[in-house]
């Protein structure tokens, strides 16, 4: 039957997707400096090493600080554009918008060069602040399709019903808006967060001295002695990863629930 | 239906015009609208009924004319700060919140205190017929019962006048019939003035002390419901509300307030000039005829004017027959309908029939 | 009528409330996207000798761009090896988009979903990085494909080439094509397919006559998705792919940063932002030709 042949053929592209993932843990703990089979044991050690390094330290405060503010700014921005967007008819928006989307089609190396060149020629010096400028411009269009659901999702009526029974525009934005909107806004800061997080080619190009985690990642992948003690970090990073992604994943459901709409399959 | 001699108006408009860009969406309304009357908007979708429920909320601006509403301008007067309350078409009941928090929604500018919030919400949900309701979760309501919150949260306010935006469209045929002698009660127990926008004519005519008839942003007739069945004011009034007969006929001559008018395949026939809204002026014209003013003559029966026929198409409703009948010396067919009764046999296609017609039934149109 | 300046009508309109909203973030892109964009495009007309930039206008680059083998071969070679991803990733994920749309529970979809997007939010930097550790010389799959006998020695070419960066792209991407081919699976009207079967065909037949026809906007938003970052990518043709899979982003990074010729990496970006340009359209067009009604 052709149901049984694909569901073989699916379960096989999943172990083709997680195949690699998997091998993380499987080589962190394992007890042997050769990202090799046969293993040798099992070992903390690596993970041990991970707690000693004071470059690696400071690059995870980097990026951690320009997640959050990424996050932050990302969604800020996003939630202004997708309310203009999906409530407001005026003209020039389709271009308008489109623009603002644009980085989604964008080669991440375009946007991390222009960016470079400009900073360059205008004199800047790159800091954390460079890269949050990055990453906040190509997160903001993740963010606005994240809002931008969660705002057609809700009844227009809504918020002219709360006008009629005699609220002003902005605390009908704080007592019905925004309690609707919230599990958006979250998956949305969630979202943002991983994804400036993981995020390489800009933070390479744009970073000064400080590197953020990804880039240190990059500069240690040339020491062979090192690779182990890096399937540790990328252990843990996966599964940050994992959980942020879980529960974005649950905000995003209870606020269908919330709102007692169908479930129509995930974010994009 | 109440009398309506005296009450003073409540909603004033004047020469409302509206336009969106280049489309005239309202033109030229001009009405006034009593205190206490139960009035409804009606008309095909896009004549400008709900712009114009949606003008007197003050969701929309007007771009030009004046409404006033108990006897002050609105102009500039956000829809916050109107005396109006409205009842969506989707009911717009707040998910996140529960029955009795969105019932009390409106109240948390009243300055009031907790236990009086609590009564006066368990007051308006029993109006309603849903008392007890207060703690259960909004959004796991039916069709029917977020209706009912809806109207509960928008008359706990007291408002002067309730706006109701096709409130009965989302429901199903029962629920429907349901709350249509529901919402006539509230209203005469509540005593406000309620303007209704609908589509349906069935649903106006059921529940309405007047109605305006729209047509692409104008009102085509004001009137209470009779008025507007018996005297449609034109030939697209008179189309749009009921069922309505057209056959062609010729004005002989108007003398002292009687209309003398020719229609083959009926006779000729003396009308008053209040069944005549048009000049009336001699020469071709149109005839309407409701379905029920026409009689089928069974064996025995007979009539001052009859005209003869054959049936053309048969209709069987259970308790109503509609029959089509072509008449002798008629260009088109006329729908006659008559009830069913014990005894009464049902006529075939091809049958002949004799039809009674009475004048004062007629309405001239041109 | 009111009194209130015209202004203040204005910006109590729609229109103008919904340019206030918009302007934070549309101010935002002009500056972090016009500007830069702007200004790549500027200084590929110039040149630079050593550290300082010489303003004068020229199309020495271009020229050069043009006509040396060198970074006309780089670009053939990063559309080459873009198109066998996206040819790849697209012809892998159009099954498993089949499966999760039809024979999936409709209550299951979204995990099903949910577990194939999971690898996606995970380090693209990791990831390629254990591609390298997979596909290497005394690596798993070397390693395994011994053990069985199917193989004496490890294989050559898997690694430190553009079939490694093919592999490891078309599994980065998989994602990005397996959802537009989904949506507009699910699109589709399953009484569509049921009237076909009433009309007389088989299952295989209504597949090529119907389903596939309408999920032809899905499979080229695919391709434009996965086709479009995969020819700037950087980290996979570094990482692994040698010297025989280098694509244009190397390139541009060793000119920025290694050879200090800033303007030569901008015209190659240019360069290479027209190509992705016209292939994007060409497929657009494509697409809209197909959904056009005959």
């Amino acid at each position: 039957m052709k149901g049984r042949g694909l569901h073989v053929y699916a379960v096989l592209y999943l172990v083709f997707l997680y195949a690699p993932i998997i091998l993380l843990p499987v080589f962190a703990f394992n007890d042997g400096t050769i990202i090799a089979f046969p293993l040798q044991g099992f070992t903390f050690d690596w993970f041990r090493a991970l707690a000693t390094t004071p470059a690696l330290h400071e690059a995870t405060l980097n990026s951690l600080f320009i997640a959050v503010t990424t996050a932050v700014l990302a969604t800020c921005l996003g939630l202004f554009a997708a309310r203009a967007a999906t409530r407001y008819s005026f003209p020039g928006k389709a271009p308008i918008v489109g623009f603002i989307m644009l980085p989604l089609v964008l080669p991440e190396i375009i946007v991390a060069i222009s960016l470079l060149v400009i900073m360059l020629q205008l004199g800047l010096s790159l800091s954390l602040w460079t890269i949050i400028a990055g990453h906040t411009l190509i997160c903001v269009p993740f963010s606005i399709a994240i809002l931008q659901g969660s705002f057609a999702n809700m009844d227009r009526s809504l918020e002219e019903a709360a006008v009629d029974l005699g609220e002003t525009p902005l605390s009908t934005f704080r007592l019905v808006t925004l309690p609707l909107v919230m599990p958006g806004i979250i998956a949305s800061l969630l979202i943002c967060f991983t994804i400036s997080l993981d995020e390489f080619i800009i933070a390479f190009f744009l970073s000064g001295n400080e590197p953020t985690l990804p880039v240190y990642l990059w500069g240690q992948l040339r020491f062979p002695a090192r690779l182990p003690v890096i399937m540790a970090l990328g252990t843990i990073l996966v599964l940050l990863s994992v959980v942020l992604l879980i529960t974005a994943e649950f905000f995003r459901r209870r606020g269908l629930r919330r709102a007692g709409l169908p479930d129509s399959g995930g974010f994009l | 239906m109440k009398d309506m001699t005296s009450p003073p108006a409540i909603i004033t408009l004047e020469d409302v015009h509206k336009y969106y860009g280049d489309y005239h969406a309202l033109r030229g309304i001009t009405a006034e609208i009593k205190q206490g009357e139960f009035f409804s908007l009606l008309g095909p979708s896009g004549c400008g009924k709900t712009t114009l429920l949606r003008a007197i909320a003050g969701f929309e601006d007007i771009s030009g004319g004046r409404i006033l509403l108990d006897g002050t301008d609105m102009e500039g007067v956000g829809a916050n700060r109107r005396p109006t309350n409205m009842v969506f078409q989707s009911y717009a009941i707040f998910p996140h919140l529960s029955v009795g928090e969105n019932v009390g929604f409106g109240l948390r500018k009243a300055g009031m205190g907790k236990a009086e919030k609590t009564r006066l919400v368990g007051e308006a949900l029993e109006m309603v017929g849903l008392g007890g309701y207060g703690a259960r979760a909004a959004h796991a309501l039916s069709g029917g019962q977020r209706q009912r919150v809806a109207l509960a949260r928008a008359l706990i306010l007291k408002p002067k006048v309730l706006l109701l935006d096709e409130p009965l469209s989302a429901l199903d045929k029962k629920m429907r019939e349901q709350m249509q002698s529901e919402l006539r009660r509230l209203q005469r127990q509540v005593g406000i003035t309620f303007i209704l926008v609908t589509h349906d004519q069935e649903e106006a005519l059921i529940m309405s002390d007047r109605i305006a008839v729209m047509f692409e942003g104008e009102i085509a007739q004001l009137a209470p419901p009779q008025d507007l069945y018996r005297r449609p004011a034109s030939k697209r009034v008179g189309q749009f509300i009921g069922m309505m007969n057209f056959l062609p006929a010729t004005v002989l001559s108007e003398a002292g307030g009687e209309v003398q008018v020719e229609v083959p395949g009926l006779g000729r026939a003396g009308l008053a000039r209040a069944q005549c809204p048009g000049p009336a002026a001699p020469g071709a014209a149109e005839i309407g005829l409701r379905p029920e003013s026409l009689t089928v003559l069974f064996d025995g029966q007979g009539a001052e004017r009859v005209a003869p026929g054959t049936v053309e198409e048969v209709t069987y409703y259970g308790d109503m027959t509609y029959y089509d009948i072509r008449l002798d010396g008629a260009p088109n067919a006329v729908s006659v309908s008559m009830r069913n009764m014990p005894g009464r046999p049902v006529l075939e296609r091809g049958h002949t029939a004799n039809l009674a017609w009475d004048a004062r039934a007629m309405v001239l149109f041109g | 009528m009111s009194q209130s300046s015209g202004l203040a009508k204005a910006l109590r309109t729609d229109a103008g409330k919904g340019l206030i909203l918009i302007s934070p973030t549309a101010i935002f892109a002009m500056l972090l996207l016009a500007a830069p964009l702007g200004s790549i495009v500027l200084l590929s007309f110039w040149t630079q000798n050593f550290l300082t930039i010489d303003r004068t206008f020229t199309l020495a680059n271009y020229h050069e761009a043009l006509t040396d083998p060198l970074y006309r071969s780089l670009m053939w070679r990063s559309v080459r090896i873009s198109l066998s991803v996206t040819l790849v990733t697209v012809l892998l994920a159009f099954p498993i988009a089949y499966f999760v749309s039809f024979h999936v529970r409709p209550s299951r979809k979204s995990l099903w979903l949910f577990l194939i997007t999971i690898p996606f939010w995970t380090s693209y930097l990791i990831r390629v990085f254990l591609w390298r550790v997979i596909l290497a010389y005394d690596g798993p799959v070397n390693g395994t494909l011994m053990s069985l006998g199917i193989i004496d020695e490890p294989l050559p070419w898997i690694l430190y080439n553009a079939n490694a960066v093919i592999i490891t792209l078309a599994h980065a991407f998989a994602p990005f094509a397996i959802l537009p081919i989904f949506v507009s699976l699910e699109k589709i009207d399953r009484s569509l397919l049921e009237a076909s079967r009433d009309l007389g065909e088989d299952k295989i037949m209504t597949f090529f006559r119907v389903t596939l026809p309408l999920a032809v906007p899905g499979v080229l938003a695919a391709a434009l998705i996965v086709m479009i970052p995969t020819i700037g990518d950087y980290v996979t043709p570094q990482l692994i792919g040698g010297s025989g899979g280098t694509m244009i982003a190397n390139m541009i990074h060793a000119q920025i940063f290694a050879l200090n010729d800033r303007p030569m990496g901008a015209t190659l970006a240019v360069g290479g932002m027209i190509v992705i340009g016209s292939i994007a359209m060409t497929l657009v067009l494509l697409t809209r030709r197909w959904t056009r009604p005959r």
